[in-house]
């Protein structure tokens, strides 16, 4: 009965018996406690920290298996059943690996990034719309409704953007303090691509709002600068994604490219950079970079679900849909959590088979995605919206806009591209062909 | 580097062959097509569980079924009909060795039937490449490779395997894989 296992065992059980206890004892004031939105905002707040780490790292592991299932193998399947402890062994690993700090970087900044990193990425949950409104069945029936959200302010969206767009100053920080060049290329990169996706991400934000603002009955159209707000507008008709496809693509790809995910992941491009930015970083400093690239993950998706696809709400041809969108009975709302935490999974799979499908971008065909393709398209269709909006003309015309923008980015950049090679390969191939290099021209001016 | 790619060199300009990337086609060039057409093969293999059922061996649990009597795992030194070691010292498998890893001191052998014997025959089996070289080299099929591959060590010391090990090898793989050919030197 020595083994530490069993100590840990006995501690736990006494520690929950204990905390069975408090919670009976303290069960009246406990109640009024979380009947205090308040209270029940920390609480919450407490909970989703909590929840989002461990999300985290079981989404590593998720990526883990996924990477492994495209490549026709198994993953990690050796610690715990099919390998669901694999992310307690990795954190253990982690915190016991050595933490090295080399002697020449800029200390205070080397240790504060990875902190900037996670926290930036954590502190943007505060806005999303968990559940939204219910009623405990302790509080009276006409009683101020509870919401299931930190904080509901009213600048939510923009929280969010402002928030989301500091995820790169860990990086950059991570990157310069480093005092290595490869760090450096890598944050520079990440610094040049956050600010060009930015454009697009706020353009296609800005448009989700516009459009809730629109479907959203007069006097609250205020509303839609809060995330609730946008899915208030989608409860019982149509998710915006339906009159915004290309728009909802759009903020995918941005969304991407802000997570420093792959196919947009030049910042840690292994095969040029090392490790990118955190070539330096080890154990749990590093660790806590991937927390918050994970974290930012789940943000931009848990973003994405609320704006563009409903949040919350399940489709009407769910049974019980009407319930699960609109009771306010608390078991409606944990399941409203649900559906969401599964939009969220979903979006996060998406993420990773993406990784695991596409090569990497060339840094200017990052630049020439964002600024000439996602930025005027972004634009047209925000006019198309303004428009929309001014004339009070049916919010399917941003279908039609999208089908036909669409079309016309595509045809315009097989156009362009008409006639001129893609790569420099055959660039060089044509100019040999013209005459401009002669066919030892590599060799000639390399002095052989 | 003068006259290299003059006429008469050893290599000519006709020699080389350019061959060109072919050009995207328009459908191509659309690009879109291409990307869902890779996330439809990934998200193939990706539910496609019984051919990562069928081709991963799950290896400590289950072995790969090897072609014992070509593998290159463990050297072992062979014993003679006699249980004597079948090396007669002649340093063939120390010079073919590219990685260095074989050393050898010889002597005067105490039997009738051979002129020399090995009393120090060393492998440095972390420095061992298993190209089997030695294996070829070996006028007396004396050092072989056999179908061992699980090579486990404390220390770089523990590695390098002297002559008794080299025997036990044999010892416990020639059931497994039986010398080659016994009487290749008469004795």
């Amino acid at each position: 009965m020595k083994h530490p296992i069993f100590s840990a065992f006995i501690a736990l059980s006494l520690g929950g018996m204990v905390a069975l206890g408090l919670l009976l004892t303290f069960w009246e004031d406990i109640k009024m406690l979380l009947s205090d939105q308040f209270y029940f905002s920390l609480f919450l707040a407490v909970a989703v920290l909590g929840g989002i780490q461990t999300a985290v790292a079981y989404f590593i592991l998720l990526e883990r298996k996924i990477s492994a299932w495209i490549q026709d193998r198994f993953g990690p399947n050796r610690v715990g059943p099919v390998g669901l402890l694999q992310p307690l062994a990795d954190g253990v690993k982690l915190f016991l690996k050595e933490d090295i700090i080399p002697r020449h970087v800029d200390r205070a900044l080397f240790v504060f990034a990875p902190f900037m990193a996670m926290v930036v990425a954590l502190i943007a949950f505060a806005v999303i719309p968990w559940g939204g409104e219910f009623r405990w069945p302790w509080m009276a029936a006409d009683a101020e409704p509870l919401v299931a959200q930190v904080a509901s302010i009213h600048i939510g969206v923009i929280y969010i953007l402002a928030v989301g767009s500091m995820g790169v100053y860990g990086v950059v920080l991570g990157g310069w303090s480093s005092n290595n060049k490869f760090a450096f290329y890598g944050a520079m990169r990440a610094a040049a691509q956050m600010l060009s996706y930015e454009v697009p991400l706020g353009l296609t934000v800005i448009i989700g709002v516009l459009t809730a603002g629109y479907l959203l009955p007069g006097p609250e159209a205020t509303d839609a600068m809060r995330l609730e707000g946008v899915v208030a507008a989608q409860t019982g008709g149509w998710w915006l994604f339906v009159y915004h496809p290309v728009v909802a693509l759009m903020l995918f790809i941005a969304a991407l490219a802000e997570a420093n995910r792959a196919p947009f992941d030049l910042a840690e491009a292994e095969q040029e950079l090392i490790g990118g930015f955190h070539t330096e970083y080890s154990g749990m400093k590093w660790a806590m970079f991937f927390l918050g690239e994970y974290a930012h993950m789940i943000t931009s998706s848990a973003f994405m679900a609320c704006l563009f696809f409903g949040g919350f709400l399940v489709p009407s041809f769910v049974p019980g849909a009407e319930w699960i969108n609109t009771s306010d009975a608390w078991l409606a709302m944990i399941v409203r959590i649900h559906v969401l935490a599964f939009k969220v999974l979903l979006f996060i799979a998406m993420y990773m088979v993406v990784r695991w499908t596409l090569p990497r971008f060339r840094f200017d065909q990052l630049m020439r995605v964002a600024w000439k393709a996602l930025v005027p398209a972004g634009m047209l269709l925000l006019a198309l919206q303004v428009l929309i909006i001014q004339f009070g003309w049916s919010q399917w015309v941003a279908l039609v806009g999208n089908v036909v923008i669409f079309v016309v980015m595509v045809v315009a950049s097989v156009l362009v591209s008409a006639g001129s090679p893609i790569t420099g390969r055959q660039r060089s191939m044509i100019e040999r062909d013209r005459g401009g290099l002669g066919a030892n021209a590599g060799l000639q001016h390399a002095g052989l | 580097m003068p006259g290299y790619n003059m006429p008469g060199s050893d290599w000519k300009q006709t020699d080389v062959v350019v061959v060109d990337q072919p050009e995207l086609t328009l459908f191509e060039r659309s690009y879109l097509p291409q990307v869902l057409g890779g996330m439809g093969t990934t998200l193939r293999h990706m539910f496609n569980v019984a051919k990562r059922s069928k081709n991963v061996v799950q290896y400590p649990e289950k072995k790969r079924e090897l072609r014992k009597e070509i593998y290159r795992g463990v050297h072992r030194l062979n014993r003679d009909d006699q249980g004597r070691v079948a090396c007669v010292a002649c340093f063939m498998c120390e010079t073919a060795c590219p990685a260095h890893c074989i050393h050898i001191e010889g002597a005067e052998a105490p039997w009738e039937d051979r002129e020399k014997y090995p009393i120090k025959f060393d492998i440095d089996e972390l420095r061992c490449i298993y190209c089997g070289m030695c294996e070829e080299a070996c006028p007396v099929d004396a050092i072989e490779l056999t179908p061992e591959y699980q090579l486990v060590g404390q220390s770089r010391q523990e590695m390098i395997f002297d002559k008794e090990k080299l025997l036990m090898v044999f010892d416990r793989t020639k059931d497994d894989k039986p010398r080659k050919n016994p009487r290749i030197t008469g004795y």
